[in-house]
């Protein structure tokens, strides 16, 4: 019986090895070769098309300090208006991405997404009050950026006072729901006071969500506060694989759990809460893109983890060039996401395997 | 190895399990009995640290663990739970590297000392083969033994299992059993919960049953596991029988009699 199973065991190591061999080029072709591809293309699309030769030629000629080529048209599309945007869509898709593969580690389930405590609703209802009160970009984002935070605080307030008699994880969830439809109903609330000839149009394409908008300054605020986000989650990450097995195991095997969910939800919310503050609602890259990359390298958050963030940035950015060149108008960045990541989610559902029970 | 000094143990400010006393040496199996509800899970949890003790202390070789850390904790219990699903595909490699939790710091990821550590473990309860193999997609005997292999790997001095024979077939249990004599032969003390007073005398050198509502018994198989204390634990009638295998083994075991109708009837009388 045992020479039957080593057999067996054997068998099964051949088949692993061949389509792991499989595997790892799916792998590095996914992780490498895509992000890359992705980015030379996006510097390329556009209403005003800039070829990857004229772009190779600026680039070197402001590295060599020598006079712009070409037309200065080219020049200032490419600094003021599509490298910023190209550098937004990156930071705000492996923000969204890093914070949902983090929860889903936090919440041991892989249905949960980047707003379950209430960062997105709180984030857009900063932006919607910010302009029903006529205050500019840098307020909206403030405003936007500090709600999606308070937000959050109350949620894990509310949550810390239910979950006393144990259950933390559950209490927190439930209460980021209650907190998400509160905010939500003041967001209506302001649609409704706001004015229908101006502010309630631009409240309503805010929420939709979209890049835009972004400009450098932006970018000066959105990048630091990504990274600073990102740096702790990084460096914890190995702790949410045992996180993911549960508040009393992970305590058995020695980690301080509520230390870690602390330190995990500041960071997810931060990245949240500053990644909408600038784009506006877009959902389904922090649910999707932790799963499609869970299917190519495997669950371990020492390797999920940093190639979530790598797979959101690329997603995003993909998507925003769809958003930005497929039709003569621009559409809205929020609905693309939705309507590429449902029916892709459900490929992923019907095709992958589900190694959830 | 682990001395229990009147523990009370319980939720809120309520106890269930009252001033519980007991030892366990280095090496030897200790086996917790008792009815549902008479507290194994609840004592089991102050142990570990998941409750705070109302009274009493809980001694790691001679050391209250009073005030631990929980890296402390988990460097000298292991905790083996229930067979159990995973949120995530996770590999049994990586889920018994997870036990070197505890060894590691705050920000580091496991080295390849631990990757051979948790080899060790494997190979130690001889399931070196199912290494590679995805966890979720393993039958329940066998994601028990996975647990056992990462709590091994944690390297702690006590190692204590909730129900290890639960969800297991005959065949499994009682190699379960033999796995669980062999971990002690090596050197671990256990600490283990069973429903069933048959494990205790297959594998255990002390036992303590707690009752409901009555006061707890400690001491050996021998002491403990009678038929008048299974009674008063568990309300039925209980024979002990001794018999001599083929082998010559002597084997003890507790024959659990069913009432007959008049009986039942009397009782209602």
């Amino acid at each position: 019986m045992n020479a039957k199973m080593t057999q067996t065991s054997e068998r099964l190591g051949q088949t692993t090895n061949s389509s792991g061999k499989r595997r790892r080029v799916i792998r590095i072709v996914l992780t490498a070769g895509l992000p890359i591809a992705v980015l030379l293309l996006s510097f390329t699309l556009g209403r005003y098309s800039v070829s990857l030769s004229q772009m190779a030629d600026i680039f070197r000629a402001r590295l060599l300090g020598l006079p712009d080529p070409g037309p200065d048209s080219v020049s200032t599309v490419l600094f003021n208006v599509r490298i910023p945007r190209i550098a937004a869509a990156l930071l705000v898709g492996g923000a969204l991405a890093a914070a949902g593969a983090s929860y889903q580690g936090l919440f041991r389930n892989p249905m949960v997404s980047p707003d379950i405590l209430g960062a997105s609703a709180g984030a857009g209802f900063g932006a919607a009050l910010a302009m029903l009160l006529s205050l500019g970009p840098g307020g909206i984002q403030l405003l936007s950026f500090l709600l999606g935070i308070g937000a959050v605080a109350l949620t894990y307030s509310i949550g810390s006072l239910v979950s006393r008699r144990g259950g933390a994880v559950l209490s927190l969830v439930l209460t980021g729901i209650v907190i998400s439809t509160v905010f939500g109903s003041f967001t209506s609330i302001i649609k409704l006071a706001a004015d229908p000839d101006n502010k309630l149009p631009s409240i309503t394409f805010w929420l939709m969500g979209g890049l835009s908008l972004v400009g450098l300054d932006d970018l000066a605020i959105l990048a630091p506060l990504v990274f600073i986000g990102l740096i702790p989650l990084l460096l914890l990450r190995w702790k949410l694989n045992v996180l993911s097995f549960g508040e009393e195991e992970a305590q058995s095997l020695g980690v301080n759990t509520a230390r870690i969910r602390i330190a995990t939800i500041i960071c997810s919310t931060l990245l949240t809460a500053a990644a909408v503050s600038v784009s506006g609602m877009i959902g389904w890259v922090g649910l999707i893109v932790p799963h499609l990359s869970r299917m190519v390298v495997g669950p371990n958050y020492k390797v999920l983890l940093p190639v979530s963030a790598l797979y959101g940035a690329t997603y995003l950015l993909l998507v925003d060039d769809i958003a930005r060149s497929a039709l003569t108008m621009e559409i809205p960045l929020g609905i693309l996401t939705s309507l590429i990541g449902a029916p892709f989610f459900i490929v992923l559902l019907l095709t992958g395997k589900r190694g959830w029970d | 190895m682990l001395e229990i000094e009147n523990l009370s143990c319980g939720y809120g400010s309520q106890p269930i399990v009252k001033e519980v006393s007991f030892s366990v040496q280095a090496g030897e199996i200790m086996c917790l009995l008792g009815p549902n509800g008479a507290g194994k899970t609840t004592l089991f949890k102050t142990l570990l640290s998941f409750l705070k003790p109302l009274g009493g202390t809980v001694k790691i070789k001679g050391q209250s663990t009073e005030g631990w850390s929980r890296q402390m904790l988990a460097r000298s219990i292991g905790y083996v739970p229930q067979a159990h699903g995973a949120p995530f595909p996770f590999s049994v490699i990586d889920v018994v590297i997870m036990g070197r939790t505890a060894h590691l710091g705050l920000f580091v990821s496991p080295s390849s000392k631990d990757r051979s550590i948790a080899d060790e473990a494997l190979q130690m309860l001889q399931i070196t083969y199912l290494r590679d193999r995805v966890y979720t997609e393993l039958s329940g005997g066998e994601r028990q033994m996975v647990l056992i292999a990462r709590a091994l790997a944690q390297q702690p001095d006590i190692l204590i299992m909730d129900e290890p024979t639960s969800n297991l077939d005959f065949g499994n249990q009682i190699r379960m059993l033999e796995q669980i004599r062999r971990l002690s032969n090596r050197g671990m003390t256990v600490v283990m919960t069973s429903h069933f007073p048959d494990h205790a005398f297959l594998c255990s050198d002390r036992v303590v049953l707690l009752r409901r509502g009555l006061p707890f018994l400690a001491g050996s198989v021998k002491e403990v596991v009678t038929s008048e204390n299974l009674k008063s634990a568990y309300g039925i009638d209980v024979e002990i029988a001794e018999l001599t295998a083929a082998t010559g083994q002597k084997v003890k075991t507790c024959v659990p009699l069913m009432r007959t109708g008049s009986q039942r009837l009397e009782e209602l009388s």
